[in-house]
């Protein structure tokens, strides 16, 4: 029995990868939610948009790297993501004055945007790929880790290590400085307010004269940070695939619902959620319940729930348990 | 009145127009490439057809929102493994029926499960209870099941290590591939209907990827990533063509070379099979769409609320339709592999499956079956077609700049990805301008 | 000229056809003014007639001595008019307070003050000032809704059927908060279901009947009228 290694080990394998991957799966579920709280309507090009963002950033790093411009010991990326999240933002303002705006003149119904947003998906994937190709690609420079295992293991002693790589770590200072920043902006500005009332009482908002093309477009512009940022954090930890963020949507989508579609809270709660349950079930314990156990015993297994194959199961598991107990999420989300 | 009468003559004119043209359109195909590259898109046209035609049901007829598509298609290659190739006797004795065993046993964990949250209900210890049962259920499953996967996964890894198929004829895979997905879609409508339509759009995009997860990943099915080939035909071999006499004097006749006329007759064959499957289709759909069914099935997508005062079970109607149309899909994939002779879950991709056919649907029109026929043999034609001609473009424009060998290569390699921009742009070019696709609901 | 003057309106929603046929009201600076009438007599639309929610095909509607017949509701709320519609007066995910300063939302100077003047008006809402909207009692809410539409200082409010879906006791209460928006000068204009009472504080009633006035008068006529009483107000 030894409870301090086997806490280092699912710290390392379990805790600090999920909560990486947990404010990555936040921030874009945060975008889905935003999108659907003002504009009501699923946005399946969500992935492709921070797919886009990414790539925005890849180039922009790859031109300050030229340049010889380097952030130290932090990735180059960060110091280009400002400039990603403009070309983003330029492109979505774009695409919602050429595609979706008509859909809203004409009232379509939520559906019929889904759909809309089904073309702009294909037409993003298409554009991204014609751009940067399929390829993986890898663009955190800088320093590779905070805390190594080797001299983890060194400085307490311990058999295990722990590792914490430098972009987990920029992942989770960059998400809480990021939602610090969107709920500053929903809870006190004006116009944060007005998004918010507009995405609780429509009819209620445009009788306060709030203008509702504005608050659309504020919308878009926060999506388009939030799903570079996204992007862009997530690549970093792991590398940039474009097919990787079409996968990504699912798991997005179910951080989303299962915080309660509409609900910013919600959509960060759903986040950890997803995350921490995805690397849980297809975490192999055995080593956690080595130290755990008896002295010189050793499972015969990897005791592993799930191969991590089946990752997606078991986001999509939590999503229908929720949706079977509490269709409007755990924070409640808002049903059209 | 003349012109009214004529506007409908028009309207009635259009579906057998545009289907000349479609004709038109794969016959140029045969004239300017060859007839192999006609007879493969006419044949994937027609499979592409019959997709379109499922999610045209679900959505066309009853406003469901099914992204999950490239699910419903893969259970259908998988049925067309399982049905068509030979059982592997050693895998079965290995470990056959124990990994059976254990499949069934982890059903009835989760029936015990639903039973025991219904028999608990008011208990505050339910979810503890639930949560123990069903963690003690799925290591009692997973004992019984991996050493039995691991038995059947080490007979001849190379050829087989699955437990193979009951060697029945591959038509009947068919079936079998629209009653598979008919029970994987009857699990989501079970769960997912009723609910909004973005939830059941999510949970079928959800159950999508863990079918493929599970045809990728579990080897003792269908060999996972490795692959099933040489899946056995409702049609005759190249090879056994010619070497027959009568096929060679046939050949002779057509002044065809014996090799090329063999290829072409069997694509031949597997599209009479396939046309017949799309008339059988979509006379029953018509007929049933003006049946009093259908009548109320549009009544119930026009409007859900009065259906429901007026005593339609719509849940229930949904449920039925959204496992017809996955059945549709499920038969479709099985004509699929059967075509292709082999599966390869890798090649199942959202975009292709899922998402093109709902271009098919929106492009021909939703809520006609003509019109999804028609959408998914065109969009499946410019889907082939863009890449050589994107291809044929960018090398006109790069000869013009001269530019290095390598950039060239880097441009051709991606301009092929035209193709996914240009099916979005049909699809919102559609949507604004012609919502109610090429053949409009009648 | 009355302060609000809406004359010999005739309309519909959409593309329909007429629900208004030579409907007429006016409402004085500082007075009550209900319309009451059976179901479908068209009296909600009347009030949406005025405040520009549908179009008024023939007619026309003056306030404060301007013709604002062809103007947005939005551009009504500017010039001072306030609206509670009968449902979803609220913002229910935002706080009380929160939903008082939505209210302001085209104002640019500074709204503290009118605050003060809700809260004192509507105590409960001082005290629920920070909760959820969504999470209050039914008559709290109607209280809410009425002081979100204040806070544009309007000089005409409109309600649509406040006392809707409340119990007898709330609904008194709320008739008393709306006599004292009155007092305060306002000019209130309100569609109510429950006639008797609301004629009791009306100091003019207006019997809608297929679109049409079919009787005009102060409160306590309506309310001695013996065919009003025979036909509307149940003997």
């Amino acid at each position: 029995m030894d409870l301090l290694n086997a806490l280092v080990a699912f710290t390392n394998f379990v805790i600090v990868p999920a909560t990486a991957y947990g404010a990555q799966l936040a921030l874009g579920a945060l975008g889905v939610t935003l999108i659907y709280g003002i504009l009501r309507f699923s946005n399946f090009a969500h992935g492709e948009t921070m797919a886009f963002g990414t790539m925005s950033v890849l180039g922009i790093t790859a031109l300050f790297q030229s340049w010889g411009i380097s952030f130290g010991p932090l990735p180059t990326a960060l110091l280009a993501l400002p400039f990603g999240a403009l070309i983003t933002i330029a492109l979505v303002l774009s695409t919602d004055r050429v595609v979706y705006k008509f859909y809203r003149k004409v009232k379509a119904a939520p559906v019929m945007l889904v759909i809309v947003s089904m073309g702009v998906m294909f037409m993003m994937n298409g554009f991204i790929r014609m751009i940067v190709g399929t390829d993986d690609r890898r663009f955190a420079d800088g320093a590779r880790f905070i805390i190594k295992a080797r001299e983890f293991k060194q400085a307490t002693g311990l058999n295990e290590g722990l590792a914490i790589k430098t972009t987990q770590a920029i992942t989770l200072v960059v998400a809480i400085m990021t939602v610090a920043a969107l709920f500053y902006f929903l809870n006190k500005t004006r116009t944060g307010k007005s998004m918010r009332a507009y995405s609780d009482n429509e009819d209620l908002a445009l009788l306060s004269g709030i203008n509702p093309e504005r608050v659309v477009k504020i919308t878009w512009i926060l999506v388009a940070i939030l799903a570079t940022i996204a992007g862009t954090l997530y690549g970093l930890d792991k590398s940039f695939k474009p097919f990787i963020y079409m996968q990504l949507l699912l798991p997005i989508f179910a951080a989303a619902i299962v915080g309660g579609l509409g609900s910013p809270l919600g959509a960060i709660a759903g986040g950890f959620v997803i995350a921490f349950s995805e690397i849980t079930f297809t975490y192999a314990f055995k080593k956690v319940i080595t130290y755990l156990g008896p002295d010189g015993w050793k499972p015969d297994g990897l005791v592993q729930l799930l191969s991590t194959d089946y990752k997606f199961a078991v986001s999509f598991a939590i999503l229908i348990i929720v949706l079977l107990f509490k269709p409007t999420g755990l924070f409640k989300g808002k049903s059209v | 009145m003349t012109h009214v009468v004529s506007q409908n003559e028009q309207s009635r004119m259009r579906p057998p127009k545009y289907f000349a043209c479609m004709a038109l359109l794969i016959i140029a195909v045969g004239f300017f490439e060859s007839w192999n590259s006609a007879l493969f898109i006419l044949n994937f046209g027609l499979i592409s057809a019959i997709m379109a035609l499922g999610v045209n049901l679900q959505w066309g007829y009853a406003g469901l929102f099914n992204v999950g598509v490239v699910g419903f298609v893969a259970l259908g290659g998988l049925a067309a493994v399982l049905v068509s190739k030979p059982p592997v006797p050693e895998a079965w004795g290995a470990g056959g029926l124990q990994v059976l065993g254990a499949l069934v046993f982890g059903l009835a964990v989760i029936v015990g499960a639903i039973a025991l949250w219904k028999r608990l209900s008011g208990s505050k210890y339910r979810g503890l209870i639930l949560t123990a049962f069903i963690l003690i259920g799925f290591f009692i499953y997973r004992a019984i099941f991996d050493p039995a996967v691991a038995a059947i996964e080490a007979v001849n890894p190379s050829v087989t290590g699955n437990l193979g198929g009951l060697g029945l004829p591959i038509l009947l895979a068919w079936p079998v591939g629209g009653l598979f997905a008919a029970g994987a879609a009857w699990v989501v409508a079970k769960t997912a209907l009723g609910l909004r339509s973005d939830y059941l759009a999510i949970a079928t995009l959800g159950i999508a990827e863990i079918i493929i997860a599970v045809m990728k990943n579990e080897d003792w099915l269908a060999r996972g990533v490795k692959n099933v080939i040489a899946i056995p035909r409702p049609v005759p071999y190249e090879i056994d063509l010619q070497t027959s006499p009568w096929f060679l004097s046939l050949a002779e006749r057509f002044g065809s070379d014996p090799i090329t006329a063999s290829t072409i007759f069997v694509k031949l064959c597997y599209a009479a099979l396939f046309l017949g499957v799309i008339i059988l289709l979509v006379t029953a759909m018509e007929l049933a769409l003006k049946s009093p069914w259908g009548r109320m099935m549009r009544a119930i997508r026009d409007n859900e609320v009065s259906s429901e005062a007026m005593g339609k079970d719509v849940t229930k109607r949904h449920l039925q339709i959204f496992v017809l149309g996955a059945a549709i899909c499920g038969l479709a994939g099985a004509m699929m592999t059967t075509l292709d002779g082999q599966l390869t879950p890798t090649s199942y991709q959202p975009l292709r499956f899922t998402f093109l056919i709902w271009v098919m649907v929106i492009v021909g029109g939703s809520g006609n079956n003509w019109g999804a026929v028609l959408g998914g043999m065109l969009i499946w034609f410019l889907w082939v077609q863009v890449e050589p001609m994107s291809l044929f473009a960018a090398e006109q424009i790069v000869d013009i700049f001269n530019i290095g060998p390598d950039l060239e290569a880097q441009i051709m390699k991606r301009v092929i990805y035209l193709r996914h921009f240009s099916m979005g742009l049909i699809l919102l070019l559609v949507l604004r301008f012609n919502p109610r696709g090429l053949l409009p609901e009648r | 000229m009355s302060f609000l003057n809406a004359h010999e309106m005739h309309g519909g929603y959409g593309k329909g056809p007429n629900i208004l046929h030579g409907c007429s009201l006016s409402v004085e600076k500082g007075e009550i003014a209900v319309i009451v009438g059976p179901n479908g007599a068209g009296k909600s639309t009347a009030m949406k007639a005025v405040f520009g929610m549908l179009e008024v095909r023939e007619g026309s509607v003056t306030f404060d001595g301007n013709d604002i017949t062809n103007l947005t509701p939005q551009e009504r709320v500017r010039i001072g008019m306030g609206f509670v519609p009968q449902v979803n007066n609220i913002f229910p995910t935002m706080s009380v307070r929160e939903n008082l300063e939505m209210g302001a939302f085209i104002r640019t100077d500074n709204v503290e003050e009118t605050i003060e003047q809700v809260y004192e008006l509507f105590p409960a809402v001082y005290e629920k000032r920070n909760q959820n909207a969504g999470e209050l009692s039914g008559g709290q809410r109607q209280q809410v809704a009425v002081g979100r539409a204040l806070m544009t200082q309007p000089k005409l409010l409109m309600l649509d059927e406040p006392t809707a879906g409340v119990s007898p006791i709330v609904m008194d209460e709320l008739f008393d908060r709306i006599i004292e928006v009155a007092k305060t000068g306002i000019s209130i204009l309100m569609v109510e279901q429950n006639a008797r009472q609301a004629l009791e504080i009306a100091d003019k009633g207006y019997v809608l009947v297929q679109g049409a006035n079919a009787y005009t008068d102060t409160g306590e006529n309506l309310l001695a009228n013996p065919e009003v009483r025979r036909t509307f107000l149940g003997g």
